[in-house]
């Protein structure tokens, strides 16, 4: 984690990796292209926006996040039956395609900046707010395919890992500040409530922690 | 395959998979002097290792990458809801997650740790005794277990010593002595621990409902209230509500886990031998397939190896259980269309669905504060504890708030109220609402067994040892979809009671098929049912193969149909229960239990 501070600088400032927290440093993805990270980084601010109640995906780091999880097990599918035939059925029964998170990525990132470009004549990073929302409504609710993938399948995938990276702990590259668990009132780490728990109705007076210690 | 394998010294008694029912087996039997190896799929574990604070409150980790859980990539089920569909690959997973590992799914369970009703243990009988047999909806395989709760109260007794288990019983030796659970039947003993605090919510909610004239009790739970230590030596600590459960190996050693309360002892023991990630194939039988001669495996390099022995325990979970039968060819397959066979047969879940509650916004709710075992449930609803008659249906269902420690981005995932946005500023503001200041109600319903609900191999997807895998043909049908309606409705009254300012009733729908996308439980049950009757049970009622008698089988597949309550306190009690006819008569005299 700590080795990607070192690597050339792209189009977008985030905040460093964990334990450099002190000089934010640029981020460089290392799966996403700049195509696909100018998507990821539209998205996310949509999906978890800035405003009233809290920091949003970009300040948390959440496309960080996600870059990072695309080097695990998980994004190569290691965790998922992968076997075939792959035969496609009623959504109860759950996803059926033969790709891993990252092909996910890829395939829907293209198919959304594809969308994007024939409606509205641009990639979907360089639309207005209104017009990005529409187009994520659209994926979400089913109303395109990308090849043989139906949108949800592919805005599925995005809404989780964007959850997941604005509330997880900071070891993994999201949530950066404990912002997410702040604006939550989560505790993250304390994991001790032997004293509260019966103090009913009294706020809890500690802020959060992370596993590396770190509080907010 | 077994030809070739490997042949390694015979032993007295080799159990597959190490979690509760084979770490239960597996100390009985070397009690009793036999030599055991225990076969566990996956990797070695511990609470030292797999529990070390803080590194393990990692949700990430623990709820969403299923650190401890069963690897899907190799080997998982296909599910479909009725016979004429093709079932496909679970291939990630969501509505149930086995484990895998040492200890099992009893590494990383949360500890709600019940007895069987004693109703529930006679149910065909009872219903008909009360309702006539016309009660019962045709295409329903409602059963016996063929064992009575005061034939299995020693050994309820002797898994609540076992586990440490905190609880306020109602009535000992018939005798009313406390506030616990005024439907319970009358037990030996005390709970070995007093109950656990009651956290906010679970408070809110005995209030409510004790309000609106139902009887509120504190959830047994196997996460310790105090320092203990078993009867086996093993030490716990007591549990601090940390929140971090289910999903989890327990850091502070006070959720009940066999890696914890009899493993340090077991690994000890000179006849105990463990191997870690090796596989079990299929039981080996004799020419006329009628005595288990060992079982084949394949080890942690991959070779194929047979273990002989006089005994074989299936111990890996239920759905495994049934599975292994399967492929060993013990025990009739079962036919739905003739309604004839045992293996694969009474397939059942839980019939659970979650409400919710949002109380005003001053009140903070302390979701993460919890264990997993611990709350409030009321039972004026569950089993035979109320007539059915002008209900119409068969089954019950406890209602409690379960607050095992809600998370950040398990919160952040379940969102707002409905109709809230699933993302942007409305979810935001939803999902800080619901998080602050609201809390959940289940219905923890039991599933009955039907004809067209059943389990067998799947005739297209393999395991990564080329073996097929398990098809579970399921949905939900009317009586119970009936049954969660008028229970999740009685919800709707304590919510008031609570003041609640907004109510989500969750309730099962008519004709909406089994999601396998969503959590419900890991509350599998039944396909090689206990019984008297060879006709309808895999298993006679000490859980031995009615075929193959030096075969014995030890998990919830046993349940001849679903139950209001979780499961592992009664396939604990099941595990001793056989232990004890194996040692006492079984050894001596090898042959069949009943007959
Ligand atoms: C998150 C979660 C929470 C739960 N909470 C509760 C609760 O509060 N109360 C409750 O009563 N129950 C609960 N349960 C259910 C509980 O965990 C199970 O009922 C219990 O663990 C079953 O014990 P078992 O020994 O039958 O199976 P397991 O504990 O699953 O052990 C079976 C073992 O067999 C191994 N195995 C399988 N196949 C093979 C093979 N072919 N070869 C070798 N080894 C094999 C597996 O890897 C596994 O380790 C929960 C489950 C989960 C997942
Ligand atoms: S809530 Fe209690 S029993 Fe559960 S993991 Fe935390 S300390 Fe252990």
């Amino acid at each position: 984690m700590q080795g990607l501070a070192g690597i050339a600088a792209c189009s977008t400032v985030l905040a460093s990796p964990p334990g450099h927290a002190s000089r934010p440093v640029p981020y460089a993805p290392r799966f996403f292209t700049p195509v696909e990270w100018a998507f990821l980084i539209a998205a996310c601010d949509r999906l978890i926006p800035a405003d009233e109640n809290g920091p949003g995906a970009l300040a948390l780091d959440v496309p960080r996040f996600i870059d990072m999880q695309m080097d695990t097990p998980y994004a190569h599918g290691a965790q998922w039956y992968m076997q075939g035939p792959f035969v496609q059925g009623p959504d109860n029964l759950g996803y059926q395609l033969p790709y891993a998170p990252r092909d996910l990525y890829r395939r829907g990132i293209a198919g959304m900046n594809a969308h994007a470009a024939t409606r509205h004549g641009a990639p979907f990073a360089g639309l207005a707010p209104a017009l990005q929302d529409d187009l994520l409504r659209g994926a979400e609710n089913g109303g395109m395919t990308f090849g043989d993938m139906p949108s949800t399948v592919f805005f599925d995938q995005l809404l989780a890992n964007v959850m997941e990276g604005g509330f997880c702990d900071p070891i993994h590259g999201g949530n950066t500040g404990l912002g997410g668990w702040t604006m939550l009132g989560f505790p993250g780490a304390r994991a001790d409530f032997m004293d509260w728990v019966d103090q009913y109705g009294a706020h809890y007076p500690l802020g959060s922690v992370s596993i590396s210690g770190e509080t907010a | 395959m077994s030809d070739d394998a490997r042949r390694l010294h015979p032993v007295d008694v080799v159990i597959v998979g190490g979690g509760w029912a084979g770490s239960i087996m597996a100390k009985e039997m070397t009690e009793a002097g036999r030599s055991v190896v225990m076969l566990e799929r996956g990797p070695d574990r511990s609470t030292a290792a797999d529990g070390a604070y803080p590194a393990s409150i990692d949700e990430l980790e623990g709820n969403f990458r299923y650190k401890l859980f069963q690897d899907l990539s190799k080997n998982t089920v296909t599910i479909r809801n009725n016979s004429h569909q093709t079932a496909l690959p679970y291939r990630r997973m969501a509505a149930f997650l086995p484990g895998e590992g040492v200890g099992g799914a009893g590494l990383h369970w949360s500890g709600v740790h019940f007895r069987m009703p004693p109703d529930d243990l006679r149910l065909r009988t009872r219903v008909i005794e009360k309702y006539g047999a016309k009660f019962i909806p045709e295409g329903m395989n409602l059963q016996d277990y063929g064992v009575s709760y005061e034939e299995l109260e020693p050994f309820f007794d002797k898994a609540e010593k076992v586990f440490g288990t905190s609880g306020e019983a109602y009535m000992v030796k018939g005798q009313v002595v406390g506030k616990g659970n005024v439907f319970s039947p009358s037990r030996s003993d005390h709970f070995p621990l007093p109950a656990l605090k009651d956290v906010y919510t679970a408070h809110l909610f005995r209030k409510a409902a004790e309000e609106v004239g139902f009887h509120p009790y504190s959830l047994p739970a196997a996460n310790a209230s105090r320092q203990y230590i078993n009867p086996y030596g093993a030490q716990m600590g007591p549990c601090n509500f940390c929140g971090y459960c289910s999903g989890y190996a327990c850091y502070m050693y006070s959720k009940a886990s066999p890696n914890v309360n009899i493993l340090p002892v077991l690994r000890r023991h000179p006849l105990f031998e463990l191997r870690a990630n090796c596989h079990v194939l299929k039981v080996e039988l004799d020419a006329d397939g009628r005595r288990a001669t060992g079982v084949t495996y394949t080890d942690s390099d991959g070779k194929v190896v047979t273990q002989p022995a006089e005994m074989v325990i299936l111990t890996a979970f239920q759905f495994h259980n049934v599975r292994l039968m399967l492929l060993s060819g013990i025990g009739r397959p079962y036919d739905p269309v003739h309604n004839e066979g045992v293996v694969g047969r009474n397939f059942v879940y839980q019939n659970v669905t979650t409400s919710n509650v949002w109380l005003d916004r001053s009140i903070d709710t302390n979701q993460y504060v919890g264990a997993g075992g611990g709350g409030v449930a009321f039972d004026d609803f569950n089993s035979e504890n109320f007539d059915h008659g002008p209900l119409g249906f068969v089954g019950g269902s406890p209602v409690w708030v379960n607050q095992a420690g809600v998370k950040a981005i398990a919160a952040a995932h379940s969102g707002g109220p409905p109709g809230t946005p699933r993302w942007g500023s409305a979810w935001k503001a939803g999902v800080i609402d619901t998080y602050r200041h609201s809390l959940r109600i289940d219905a923890h319903g039991a599933n009955m067994a039907y004809r067209d609900v059943y389990l067998d191999l799947d005739p297209t997807w393999k395991d990564a040892y080329g073996q097929p895998l398990l098809r579970m043909t399921f949905d939900w049908k009317d009586n119970d979809i009936r049954m969660n309606r008028y229970v999740v409705d009685k919800i709707g009254d304590v919510a008031k009671a609570m003041g609640a300012r907004r109510v989500n009733l969750t309730k099962r729908e008519f004709g909406r098929p089994f999601d396998t996308r969503q959590y419900q439980t890991t509350h599998l049950g039944g396909g090689a049912v206990m019984g008297t009757d060879p006709g309808t049970s895999a298993l006679n009622r000490y859980l031995q193969s009615w075929d193959v008698h030096n075969v014995f089988v030890i998990g919830a597949n046993a349940f001849p149909q679903g139950t209001g309550y979780n499961p592992t306190g009664m396939v604990a009690a099941l595990a001793y229960w056989a232990a004890h006819h194996i040692r006492t008569t079984y050894l001596s005299h090898p042959g069949p239990l009943a007959g």
